[in-house]
Order: C-alpha cells, then structure tokens, then sequence
C-alpha cells in the first residue's frame, strides 16, 4: 500500500479547566469546521475518504440490509405460521431464508460493527485524526457496497438467487445441484465483501496500534476499540480463508476442478472445513465488536469505570484465540472429526464468555444506573445472549449436539446469540453513539417503546423454536406435516416475528422526529467516559481541536469530574488498597 | 425360508457383546432363544449410578423444584427409544439442569443488581474497579463447571459411537448384528438389509402426505446402520432416538442403534439437500423380533431384495445407478407435487 499514514495533528492539552466549556455546541456538519475544502453534497460523498462518512455510509447501507433481510425474515416466518402453508414455493422459501441468513451475517452485522460503527468511532476514541488508510477505508465501502448489489441482483436472474443456505455446503452447491447465476453472484458477494472486511481489518489494526494520540496507552484505549482490534486480527485469519474456498468452489463449478467433488478425486467434506475454519471465527468477528459496545455503555449509564478492564481484554484475547480452534463443532454430525478436541475447545469459550458476563455485573454493581434506551438495549443484550450462550453450552456436547443438530433448537440458539449481540448490542451502540455522529438526540420514549416491543417480541418468536426443535422440527424446512403437532408453537413464533416488525416502526418514527425536530444533543450527552465525547457533535474534519489529558481509559471522565477517578477496590477489612502500578493514576478515595 | 421363532419379548433387554454361537446365512433369520436381561447386571448398574451422582454433584444446593422429584426432567425432549438416545437424554438432561441453574443465577444477579442499583439520588458512586480474589474465583469456578460437563459428555459419547463387529453375537438372542446400509438421495431413502437380501426403498416427493420409507427393525436388538448418500450431504435425524448424522457423499459413517421398544418413530431429513429437503421423511418401525423375522421372509418372497426390484415405491432407480435432477424445479417433481417455482 502506498496510502501514506496521515499524523493526527494533536493539539497541546489545555490545563484542566471547566468542563465542556470550550466545545462548539454543534449542529453542523464536518465542512463547517473550516480546514477541509472539498466537494460538497453527493460528489462530497462519492470521493470522502472521511471515515466518519464512510462509516456513515456504511452504517446506513447495513440498515437497509438489515430492514431487507428482516422482511425476509417475516415472509420466512408467516410461510411457517401453518403446515403446507403456500404462500412462497418450495424454491422460492429456499431462497428466502438463504438470503436472509447471507444478508443477516455478512451484510449487516459484520460490517454495521466494523465498517459502520467501529469506522466512526474507533478513532474517535483513541484520537486519531482519521483511519490509517482513508482511502483504502473508501475502497472497502465501495466493495461492501457491490457486494450487497450483487448479492441481492441474485434475485433478479433466471433461476432466482442462491438457494443452498448460507453454508453452502458442496456438492450441493456444485454446478449440477445449483446451476443458476444466483450461486454465482452469491459467491462473487462473498468475494467482494470478503475484501472489504481484511481491508477494513487492516485499517483497524493499523489504526489502533499506530495513531493513538499521546497518552493514549494501550492498556487506556476503551475496551469497544480494543474488541476492535481483537475482531480485526481475527477478521485477518478468518476472511482470506473463505476467500480461497470460495475461489475454489468457483473454480469447480466453473474450470472443471473437483476440489470438492468425490467423482474427481475430491471431498466434499473439505468445503465444511475451510468454511467454518473461517464460520466460527466469524461468529466472534460478529460477536466481539457488539461485546465492546455494550462494555462501554454499562459504565456510562452506571457511573462508574468497567469493573475489570484488563480481565476483559485477556477475556476477549482468549475468546479469540479459542474460537480458531473449534470450528468442528459444527460438524460434529460428520462423524470424521475429532470430537473431545472440539467439543473441550468449545466448552473452554465459555470460561472466558463467563468472566465477561461478571464484569458487566461488576460494572453494574453498586452504581446509579440510568435507563435510557442505549442502558436498555444492552441489558437486553445481557439478559438474551445469556440464553445463547447455555445452549451453546449445551451445542458443544456432541450428544446433545446430535439430537438437536440442524432443527430449530439450533435456529433459536444462534438468534439468541446473533439477535443478542447485532441487534441488542447493535442498537444499544446506535442509540448511544448517534447524538455523536448526528448532532442530535433520539426520543427516549420512543426508544423504549422500541426496546420493549423488540425485547417482547424475541422472546415470543425464538423460545418457541428450542420447543420445536426438541420435538423434531427440522430447520430449512418449507413446510411440515399437519400431524407432527408443530402447528401451535409455529403460530406463537410466527405473532412474536409480527411484534419484533412492529416495534421497527418505533425506530423509523425515531429516526424521522429527530431528522424533522432534531434536539440538539452537545457533545457530551451521556456524560460518556470515552475520548469521543470530547469532542464536538458531529466532530469536525479531523476530529479533535483540542484533547484532554489521558491518563486513564475515560479520558472525558476523567476531565470532567477531577474528583471522581477509578480507584481500586478496596477489599473488606483491608487498608485502602496500594494504587494501581502501570498507567492507571489512582487518586484518593472520593470519600 | 424364516426358520420358526421362540422370542422373549424384547423390550426390555439391552443386547451385551459376547462370544455365544450364533449362524447366520445371507438370505434368511435365524434366532435363538433368548433370555431376558437380568436388572442386576452390573454393566447398567455402574452407567445409572455414576449418573445419579454426577446430576447430585452438579445440582447440590440448586432449587429442587427444577428437578421436580424426577432426576431427569425432560426440558422438552423425548427420553429415547434406543439405548444411545436414553443416554443422550440423560446428558442432556443433565446439563439443562445444570444450565438453568447457572443461567438462573446469572440472569437473577443481573436483574436484581439492576433494580438494587437504579438511580435515586444524583450522589456519584465510588469508583471502583478490580478485585483479584472475586476475578478468579470467576474464572476458576467456570473451568470446574466445565470440567464436569466435558468429563460427562465423553462417557456419553463413547457409549453413543460404541459400534459392535458386525458378526459379533449377541447373547441374549444369539443372532449377529443386523446390517442395514441406508443410502440417502435427493430425495428419498433406501435401505438395503445386507444380512438377509432385504431392500426397502421409497421416494417422498409424492406429495405432502406421503411418510416416506419405512425401515423394519427388531426391538432389543443391535441394529447396525451404514449410512452413505449418493448426491448432497442428508442428515439421518429421528426425534425419539436423540441422534441424527450426516449422509455425505464421500463417507461412510457406522454406528449402532439399540431400539428399545416396539413402536413406529418418525425421521426426517435434517441437512438442507435442495428443494424438497422439508418432505424428505421416513420411519423406523420396531417390532418384536419374531415378527422382524416373518416381515423380513416376507419381503424376499416378495422379491424386495438387495439394489433389486423396487419395493412398493415404483420405478426408484438403486443407489449409484441415479442421475441426481437438478433442484430447479417442478419437473422434478412431476405432477405429483402441487408447490411450483415462483417466477420469482
Ligand atoms: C429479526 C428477527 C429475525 C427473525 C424472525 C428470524 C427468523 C429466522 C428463521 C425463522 C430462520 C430459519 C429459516 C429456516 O431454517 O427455514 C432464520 C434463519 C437464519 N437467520 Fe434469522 N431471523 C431474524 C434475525 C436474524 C438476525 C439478526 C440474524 C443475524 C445477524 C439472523 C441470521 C440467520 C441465519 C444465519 C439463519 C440461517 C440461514 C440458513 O439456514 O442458511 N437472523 N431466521
Ligand atoms: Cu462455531
Ligand atoms: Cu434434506
């Protein structure tokens, strides 16, 4: 790459004086700021290396991917709502929820946590000026976006779009079984934001490790930036994996190869293994960033520091590492894996998933908690990824894994899991970070509404499905038989899928009130900890005008309320305990 | 060509390895009388007592409401109809205690601590953080946790995958194993009885009702499955026996199953193998072994014999001698089937 690194240009610190006072309440977008000259309007966007565009760009292409994929959901879900119901063909339902899983995990939540928000936010907390490579950044959004064009253009073609799942498990999806352009264009999709996730990686890992602005340890950068970078280096392992499976299945169906054909000497089996040597790490590349969201929201809204900081980036580093070891426990119904091998792995990710779990307690514990909807999302995040990760628990038993393998015990698993994480954490992240980006507050109440119609509404839909599948409902399933008695817990399923919808509505109404009557949000809303909230509301071309002094992961915090820093715990019965050695300034007790 | 039957009923016995006499020739039953299980017999006995200790160890203290006054509460599963899939139902009835537990605990720390510590005033809290002991009793007491359900899952995984030779006897009945290779296709199955030139085949894409192939199988007795496919990965799954495994083209897979009862259990696809994976269906019927012996002399006689002539289903091709369709659409599936490609 020859993209020279732009220095953040930092401004000397200002002693400590009174807090926000010197911050340009704003309203205004980025060209206001006076130094950046540039085109302006769609030209303004087409060109911007800007990462705060980009990101912006990107968040809101995720959206729309999402309220896509979402709809599929329902037409997926009312298909169900009754057996033989016809309401889609077989084809036409296979296609569905292929496309809906496809869109779901490598169309909006990956890339509305690394290339939307993790894109806007990651320099901001750590002060840099822009991404390491901006225009690198730019092209990653322009591949992102071709790939979601090409991957849903599948459905305009003779034969529909691909219809093999999201796995696309050969030889199903060779040349014989899936002939159409659909699997085709499917294929170049991953390809295409395959590239624009490692670049996006790059530009993270750069970006952390190398543009931190002065004081900014990196035992002070905030945990959603270190779940950055960890999700970057797995991004890094993980994608160009894919990549060359894709290029291989490519080649099969295309160049008369039989990589993954038993007739030329091939095995099948093989695509399973580059697949989910690339699928497990991706559940954490999907899951990490939403873990970081949340990490940082809790302290804010409960006034305190995170309980245990470097437990979570050991906890997170330790996630990481594990989750490269386990993808066979997606196939441990293959019968040629190894299974005390994968199945220990994968029970191990649960101590580390654990010792997260309790530092979000810890982060909660005796604080004053506020519940404004960003607090909100991310208790739900609490209360269903919790769910999740039992039954995962539970998954990485290759008994238990077998009796319930490919049925809808599964389909409720992962939801719990992916719900949890990309549309809990996700919101909570969205609600919380949005005054940043926009200037502007959402309303509270309807936020709320659109939490607890969302939170309801999961509920409904997805506890039903672990029924289902203990009784025998197998997933990708087009229709099922009147007398299997799986008609009375799809229904339930089906309404709670209607109310998850509705309560979408709530945020677009959000989304229009704020736009129509915008509240103007400062810079500092939440009364936020990290560097971000420093700066103005949206943050002028490169960010930061001036910068407080870091000596601690909140920075803004720290500035704003001098006599209110982190101190250790003090365990019963002990002197106040010794300060923190390292990079952690421990003050006297508050008293 | 059966020879005639003297059989204790089956249902209650679980069949051991042993070296008894048996015969066998490849187009008729042969059996032996067979005594009925001891329930003493120290094999079953050190299996359950290791479990009840593992589920008093890992519940200790836990709400015994959960539990109710049965040790395995069902959480929705079925107990199992074979020996593995009672196995399975104990592990995994195990560990959803254990989960609901450890996620009721969990889920009520967050919740109370969520009320407890709701803002009441505008006083800043102490701004704590970090506490050694508390960090690692967290980590520690997980590592443990999860110890056990690793300890407990091995032993249920090795008694679920434990094969028997194929000709190895049984000593209960004396007869070897019975052999069915069940080859998967798009989208139907056959099942080809290699010890006694019995082949059943059917195909599901005759409409919504239709139950597939049904495979016939003695209760009580190790029935040892071969499972191949010819065209995508299936999955073997049934509800009642706890178990499911791929049918991959390229591998053969090979496990037992021990059907405990007489009964008829339902099965179903559960990989996603092309358009009509959701009607891919079929059924496992266990009877007593006598009569598994007069259906299956019945069968030859009616000359439903190995890779032969169809059985019932018409003109379904054996395996590895079909052209797989493509998924595309309703030529596949004939008139037979009312769902068309939407010109989506
Ligand atoms: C918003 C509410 C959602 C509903 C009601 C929903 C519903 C469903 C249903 C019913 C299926 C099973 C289809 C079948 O097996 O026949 C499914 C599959 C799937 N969903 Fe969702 N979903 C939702 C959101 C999400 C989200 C947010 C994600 C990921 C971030 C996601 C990822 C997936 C994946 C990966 C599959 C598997 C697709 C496959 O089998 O190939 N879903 N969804
Ligand atoms: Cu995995
Ligand atoms: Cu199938």
């Amino acid at each position: 790459m020859t993209t020279t690194i732009e220095r953040p240009e930092v401004i000397t610190p200002e002693e400590l004086g009174g807090p926000e006072g010197h911050h340009p309440d704003a309203l205004h977008g980025d060209a206001d700021h006076g130094h950046h000259e540039g085109p302006s309007g769609i030209l303004n966007w087409l060109t911007s290396t800007d990462h705060k565009v980009i990101g912006k760009s990107y968040m809101i292409t995720s959206l729309v991917t999402f309220f896509i994929a979402g709809i599929m959901a329902v037409v997926i879900r009312a298909q169900l709502l009754d057996p033989h119901t016809s309401l889609v063909s077989y084809q036409t339902y296979n296609e569905l929820f292929t496309m809906h899983g496809s869109l779901m995990l490598y169309l909006f939540a990956g890339p509305f946590a690394f290339g939307g928000l993790a894109n806007y936010i990651v320099p901001l907390q750590v002060g840099a000026p822009d991404m390491a490579f901006p225009r690198l950044n730019a092209l990653s959004y322009w591949l992102y976006l071709g790939g979601v064009i090409t991957m849903l253009s599948g459905f305009l073609v003779a034969g529909g779009a691909a219809s093999f799942g999201w796995v696309s498990y050969a030889p199903l999806s060779n040349a014989t079984n899936s002939p159409g352009a659909g699997a085709d264009l499917w294929l170049m999709a991953l390809a295409l934001t395959g590239f624009s996730a490692i670049f996006t990686g790059v530009n993270l890992v750069a970006t952390i490790l190398y543009l931190r602005a002065p004081g900014m340890t990196m035992f002070r950068v905030p945990i959603f930036s270190w779940n950055m970078l960890v999700t970057a280096i797995l991004i890094l392992i993980a994608f160009p994996v894919l990549f060359a499976a894709v290029v291989m299945l490519f080649c099969d169906r295309h160049f008369g190869t039989h990589i993954f054909s038993v007739e030329g000497g091939g095995s099948p089996v093989l695509w399973q293994h580059l697949f989910w040597f690339f699928g497990h790490p991706e559940v954490y590349i999907l899951a990490l960033p939403y873990f970081g969201m949340v990490t940082d929201i809790l302290p804010v809204f409960s006034r305190k520091p995170v309980f245990g900081y470097k437990g979570m980036v050991f906890a997170t580093m330790s996630i990481a590492a594990l989750s490269t070891g386990v993808w066979a426990h997606h196939m441990f119904t293959t019968g040629v894996v190894l299974l005390p091998f994968f199945s220990l792995l994968s029970y191990l990710i649960a101590v580390p998933t654990g010792i997260k779990f309790f530092n979000w307690i810890g982060t909660m514990w005796r604080g004053q908690l506020s519940f404004q909807s960003p607090m909100l999302f991310s208790i739900g995040f609490l209360l269903i990824f919790l769910v999740g990760g039992v039954t995962g628990v539970l998954l990485a038993s290759p008994p238990v894994d077998f009796m319930t393998h490919d049925t809808y015990f599964v389909v409720a698993h992962f939801h719990n899991v992916l719900i949890g994480t990309a549309v809990f954490g996700g919101f909570a992240g969205f609600y919380f970070w949005y005054p940043k980006m926009f200037g502007r507050m959402l309303r509270e109440g309807l936020g709320k509404l659109h939490f607890w119609f969302l939170f309801i509404g999961f509920w409904v839909t997805f506890m039903p499905q672990y029924l289902l599948g203990l009784h025998g409902m197998p997933r990708r399933v087009a229709s099922y038989a009147p007398d299997t008695g799986w008609t009375t817990l799809n229904v339930i399923s089906t309404l709670g899928t209607y109310v998850i919808g509705f309560s979408f509505l709530f945020f677009l109404i959000n989304l229009m009130v704020s736009w129509r009557k915008p509240v103007p949000s400062g810079p500092n809303p939440w009364d936020g900890h990290g560097l971000e909230w420093f700066t103005s509301s949206p943050p002028p071309h490169h960010n930061y005008t001036h910068l407080p002094p870091i000596r601690s992961e909140r920075p803004t915090w720290d500035y704003n309320h001098p006599e209110h820093r982190t101190v250790v715990h003090k365990p019963k019965g002990k002197k106040f305990a010794a300060p923190n050695k390292g990079d952690k300034e421990t003050v006297g007790a508050p008293s | 060509m059966a020879t005639a039957l003297t059989w204790v009923d089956a249902t209650a016995h679980r069949p051991l390895l042993s070296t008894s006499n048996y015969m066998s020739s490849p187009a008729s039953v042969i059996a032996v009388n067979a005594p009925s299980t001891d329930p003493t017999d120290p094999s079953q006995h050190r299996v359950s007592g290791m479990r009840r200790g593992w589920i008093t160890a890992l519940i200790v203290g836990a709400p015994l409401v959960l539990a109710g006054c049965n040790a395995y509460p069902s959480y929705g599963a079925d107990p199992g109809a074979t020996k593995q899939g009672s196995d399975t139902f104990k592990l995994y009835s195990g560990m959803m205690t254990t989960g609901i537990v450890i996620g009721g605990f969990v889920a009520v720390l967050i919740l109370w601590t969520v009320v407890r510590y709701r803002r009441r005033s505008d006083e800043m809290p102490k701004q704590f953080h970090e506490n050694l002991p508390i960090e690692i009793l967290y980590t520690a007491v997980p590592v443990i946790i999860v110890g056990f359900l690793f300890f407990f899952t091995v032993l249920t995984e090795n008694n679920v995958d434990a094969t028997q030779p194929v000709n190895a006897t049984v000593t209960s009945t004396g007869r070897p194993v019975v052999d069915i290779t069940v080859t998967a296709f798009q989208w139907g199955w056959r099942f080809d009885y290699t010890g006694l030139n019995v082949g059943v085949v059917g195909e599901t894409t005759n409409g919504p009702n239709n139950k597939g192939p049904q495979m016939v199988v003695p209760a009580g007795e190790t029935i040892q499955i071969t499972l191949v496919s010819n065209d995508t990965v299936h999955g073997f799954y049934l509800r009642d026996f706890n178990f499911s495994r791929y049918a991959q083209p390229g591998v053969t897979n090979i496990f037992d199953l021990n059907v405990l009862h007489t009964g008829t259990y339902d099965g179903q696809c559960t990989q996603f193998c092309g358009l009509y994976h959701s009607e891919m269906l079929f059924s496992i019927r266990s009877v007593t072994p006598s009569a598994f012996e007069s259906w299956a002399s019945a069968e030859v006689t009616a000359g439903h014999t190995l890779q032969g002539s169809p059985s019932g289903a018409g003109n379904i091709p054996p395996p590895n001698t079909r052209t797989t369709p493509a998924n595309a659409g309703p030529s596949v599936a004939s008139s037979a089937t009312p769902k068309q490609k939407a010109s989506a």
